[in-house]
């Protein structure tokens, strides 16, 4: 809450001020900060506009997500416990990174299995002789 | 027979992707569904809409209660409204509402053109508690159980159909 | 009245579809020379009624008739006349009826160009044509009627989607149709092979410049897609791994199997079942791909208005059409036995390592879209985006990338791979070289990127020497693949630039302020209203300067078009060779005239689109080469020998 009240009081200096400089959406402490949000907003998804991330999303909700994940990104978490925090209210779906658990086993290894099968089938066909 | 199997395999894969895709026609949806089923409702603190006073989780404990996520910029609302109200009026469940995002006086006009039917009004004015709740679209509505353990949620309107076969019997499950 | 004429030339054309579909085939059945026969006039006969179909629609929406359903539904009084045009297929039931057109199309060709097929092998292939245009055109007929009648018409209409209203939109589709229409011609003969129970090098060889075409088709459609989302929606994206940008990459991949293992099948008598079943699947995919987008089936940007009955519909297209190819191939695949034996240090068995590569990677990528769809079944949601698909991918462009090489160095039947490793060897060092420059140049990279990197550099000096030391003739196929190769080169460095070097900025800037990104000033003037043909515009000035110098005044754009409620956002771009600046308008802050602003730098972007041009020329190069047009000479005069009894 704090770092939102301290944007928000920024913003307002900044609206009221005549400086020359823009000032960003959101202040981070450094470029890591930033490029974290940025990543993140891009992985995880509008629930609204479902065919698109947080980032790319102009919806209402999209924006308090984000400033959601600004706070925390400026509070100093990481990547993982901010995702945890929006898995824990919207689920899976709101990731677009797929879980690893049991039932996504699947989805990771099987391209991996094909590959290997398809590359047995593959050897073995070279190497048949026909006479 | 290891020809036979692999002229076979293709046609085989495919019928498993052809059901998948007929099962998927009936299947999809764009409802989530929530994760928060059989946990306790997020802790929050909310000023009342009329008299400002400020409310927690915990009171609302001892008996069940449907939380009813709304807004008066939200058409859909309207649309829900008189079953909100029928089911207010029925007694059968007190129902509190969740005036979502909102302008405390653009809600009160709203209620007083439509009608008030909630037991309580909560102004969740940032917008915290509906994240807490995962809460993506008003409007939505929580059932409660006397525990304040979140028994069920309805995405979207309520409708005669799905507080029929949704809500009512599960009110009549967490009765005595 | 048009719309009526319209309407009948459609049953007609159905009705023709069936005759090219039954004729030939029975004609074939029976050993009756004149029913095969009846196949190329018929689809000539079906060419002509279908694009009159088609020009009838487009008549309609230029003419503005409002009386027809999907005109009023699509267009408006106020809708430009080049928009009005593309309208036509800027929805459901134009775009399957341009479908069709470009389907009757290549069957006109493939009726117009195969004289090196005899009678018995064209009328296979123009029937099995015929089957999927008489499937589309059903659909078209039963579920989704572009010459509807409203009565009575409205007045005005409720306007094309905005975002369509653009050049992109022209170009993209029908490109990107050829593409999918084309792999029909490859499993047409496919399937005419199975059915035949045999498959010579001679249909392979005729096959090949088709699937060739096809692919280059599908090539420059992803490209322009890519580009199209990257100016159109706003926010410098140029791919989502949406499910249906994912619909068009599927048959892509699966082509790319196709083309390069037709070159071992051609020559010889192996792995020809695997080049049939390749391209069942690729034609398969791109049903699947229609299916999708159609149905409703899938949350996507680009998915058409969802509709469970034409869902169902295509559903059953796509059951008969890969249903009945494979139960075939289930039957037949055993009759066409290989006879040549392959050499494992070979070429031969590098282009089958490519298509093992390449098939991995549609499964994955299939595995991904369809995967949400699995936990729905059993009421569960998830999301399979991005980051899934970025690193599979990745991951299976890396023996890609290393192998591309060796199998161009590798000679065909036989050779030493310890003797082609070492040829190749100097340019791994060269490779390294490169990317540790790039490195220190581009100030770091990460992993991926430094992969990506090295794997261009490798194939870019590996390419450049194969070429300058190829012994003999440089043939048009050789100088297709050489090009189509580089474009790799190009694509990879492009991308691995622009993913992960980019620069984004979100600021908040009042008018007469100013921010430095990369180098560069951005000062923000303000926002002005303007009135534009059909839309009103607020139009933001951001003057970008380096060093004091001006490098260019952007304008980007908030629309809002007459019969939409939301605002469309139109970035402006300054595109470089070496870097995109692009910019677009965030909301607005205050009535003071304070905006939310998005500034990005993308670095080598149109090295990527570049690199993808590259291929697809690479691949029409190839159709030119004299070998296989010398061969088919031959091929065509055994034919005419035939016809006329004469060997």
């Amino acid at each position: 809450m704090r770092p939102l009240i301290l944007s928000l009081s920024l913003l307002l200096a900044w609206l009221f001020s005549g400086q020359a400089a823009a000032i960003d959406v959101y202040e981070f402490q450094n470029p890591e900060q930033e490029a974290l949000y940025q990543q993140l907003t891009k992985e995880l998804r509008c629930l609204v506009c479902q065919n698109q991330n947080l980032a790319d999303s102009d919806a209402g909700l999209a924006k308090d997500l984000k400033d959601q994940v600004a706070e925390f990104v400026i509070a100093g978490q990481d990547a993982e416990t901010i995702k945890q925090y929006m898995v824990e209210r919207y689920g899976d779906f709101v990731d677009y990174d797929p879980p690893m658990n049991a039932s996504t086993l699947f989805l990771w290894f099987s391209p991996l299995v094909v590959f290997i099968l398809g590359a047995v089938i593959l050897i073995y066909n070279i190497r048949k002789r026909h006479d | 027979m290891k020809k036979i199997l692999f002229a076979v395999i293709p046609l085989l894969v495919f019928f498993g992707l052809l059901l998948l895709l007929f099962i998927n026609l009936s299947t999809h949806s764009e409802v989530l569904p929530s994760p928060l089923i059989g946990k306790p409702v997020p802790a929050f603190e909310h000023p009342t809409l009329y008299t400002g006073e400020l409310k927690t989780q915990e009171d609302f404990l001892g008996q069940p209660w449907l939380l009813n996520v709304f807004g008066s910029w939200c058409p859909s609302c309207q649309v829900e409204h008189p079953l909100v109200t029928a089911l207010a009026n029925s007694k059968q469940i007190k129902v509190v509402g969740l005036n979502w995002k909102d302008e405390p006086q653009d809600a009160k006009a709203w209620l007083q053109r439509w009608g008030d039917p909630y037991h309580e009004i909560l102004v969740d004015y940032e917008g915290d508690t509906a994240i807490n709740l995962g809460v993506y679209g008003a409007p939505e509505t929580f059932l409660i159980d006397a525990n304040g353990v979140i028994v069920h949620k309805i995405s979207g309107v309520l409708t005669p159909q799905n507080i029929q076969e949704q809500i009512i019997p599960k009110i009549k499950e967490m009765q005595p | 009245m048009l719309a009526s004429i319209g309407q009948f030339l459609l049953i007609l054309s159905f009705t023709t579809a069936l005759a090219l579909t039954v004729l030939p085939m029975l004609g074939y059945a029976r050993n009756n020379a004149s029913l095969m026969q009846a196949g190329r006039p018929l689809a000539y006969l079906l060419f002509t009624l279908v694009l009159t179909t088609f020009v009838i629609l487009v008549s309609l929406f230029v003419l503005q008739d409002f009386s027809v359903t999907y005109v009023w539904q699509h267009s408006s009084l106020a809708l430009p006349l080049r928009y009005r045009i593309t309208a036509t297929w800027g929805a459901h039931e134009g775009s399957v009826l341009m479908w069709v057109t470009v389907q009757a199309l290549w069957i006109a060709a493939v009726a117009r160009f195969s004289q090196s097929l005899n009678l018995s092998q064209i009328a296979r292939v123009l029937s099995v044509l015929g089957i999927i245009a008489t499937g589309f055109l059903a659909f078209v007929l039963f579920a989704s009627n572009p010459f509807e009648i409203t009565n009575p018409a409205p007045l005005d209409g409720r306007d094309l989607n905005p975002l369509l209203q653009d050049f992109g939109m022209i170009i993209h589709p029908p490109l990107l149709y050829f593409g999918y229409v084309g792999l029909s011609v490859a499993f047409a003969l496919a399937v005419a092979a199975l059915i035949g129970g045999q498959i010579d090098e001679k249909w392979i060889r005729w096959s090949r410049r088709w699937t060739n075409l096809a692919w280059a088709f599908l090539t420059v459609g992803i490209i322009l897609g890519s580009w199209w989302a990257y100016y159109e929606l706003g926010w410098g994206g140029w791919w989502f791994w949406d499910p249906v940008e994912n619909a068009s990459f599927l048959p892509w991949l699966a082509g790319t199997a196709l083309i390069h293992v037709q070159a071992v099948s051609e020559r010889k008598n192996a792995f020809r079942g695997w080049t049939v079943l390749l391209a069942i699947i690729a034609f398969s995919l791109c049903v699947l791909g229609t299916f999708l987008v159609r149905s409703g089936s899938i949350t996507s940007v680009h998915s058409f208005a969802a509709d469970p009955f034409r869902g169902i519909f295509i559903l059953a297209l796509l059951a008969i059409y890969a249903g009945g190819a494979l139960t075939l191939y289930a039957f037949r695949v055993n009759q066409l036995r290989s006879r040549d034996t392959i050499n494992l240090n070979s070429k031969e068995t590098l282009l089958l390592a490519n298509s093992l590569i390449f098939i991995t990677a549609t499964f994955t990528i299939l595995l991904g879209t369809l995967f949400p769809m699995i936990f729905e079944a059993v009421g569960k949601k998830i999301s399979v985006g991005p980051p899934y698909f970025g690193l599979m991918f990745f991951l299976l462009m890396i023996p890609m990338a290393v192998l591309m090489p060796l199998g161009v160095q590798l000679k065909w039947h036989r050779d030493k791979l310890s003797e082609a490793i070492k040829a190749l060897s100097p340019h791994f060092v060269v490779a390294a070289v490169a990317t540790a420059v790039s490195y220190w140049g581009f100030d770091g990279l990460n992993l991926r990127a430094t992969a990506g990197v090295f794997g261009g550099y490798w194939i870019a000096s590996t390419s450049l020497a194969q070429w300058f030391t190829h012994a003999g003739q440089r043939n048009a196929g050789f100088v297709g693949m050489t090009v189509a190769h580089l474009g790799v080169a190009v694509f990879l460095f492009g991308m691995s630039m622009t993913e992960h070097k980019d620069t984004e900025k979100d600021v908040l800037m009042k008018p007469g302020q100013s921010i430095e990104v990369g180098g560069y000033d951005f000062t923000f003037q303000g926002v002005e209203d303007l009135q534009i043909e059909n839309y009103r515009a607020r139009q933001g000035t951001i003057e970008v300067t380096r060093d004091g110098e001006s490098v260019v005044v952007l304008h980007p754009q908030k629309r809002v078009y007459p019969k939409q409620q939301q605002p469309m956002t139109e970035a402006d771009i300054y595109p470089g060779f070496t870097q995109d600046i692009y910019v677009s308008l965030g909301e607005q802050i205050n009535d003071q005239g304070a905006w939310a602003v998005r500034i990005y730098l993308k670095p080598f972007i149109r090295w990527m689109w570049f690199g993808g041009l590259m291929m697809m020329a690479g691949a029409v190069i190839a159709l030119f080469s004299r070998r296989s047009l010398r061969l088919e000479q031959q091929q065509t005069d055994q034919v005419m020998k035939e016809r006329l009894g004469l060997s």
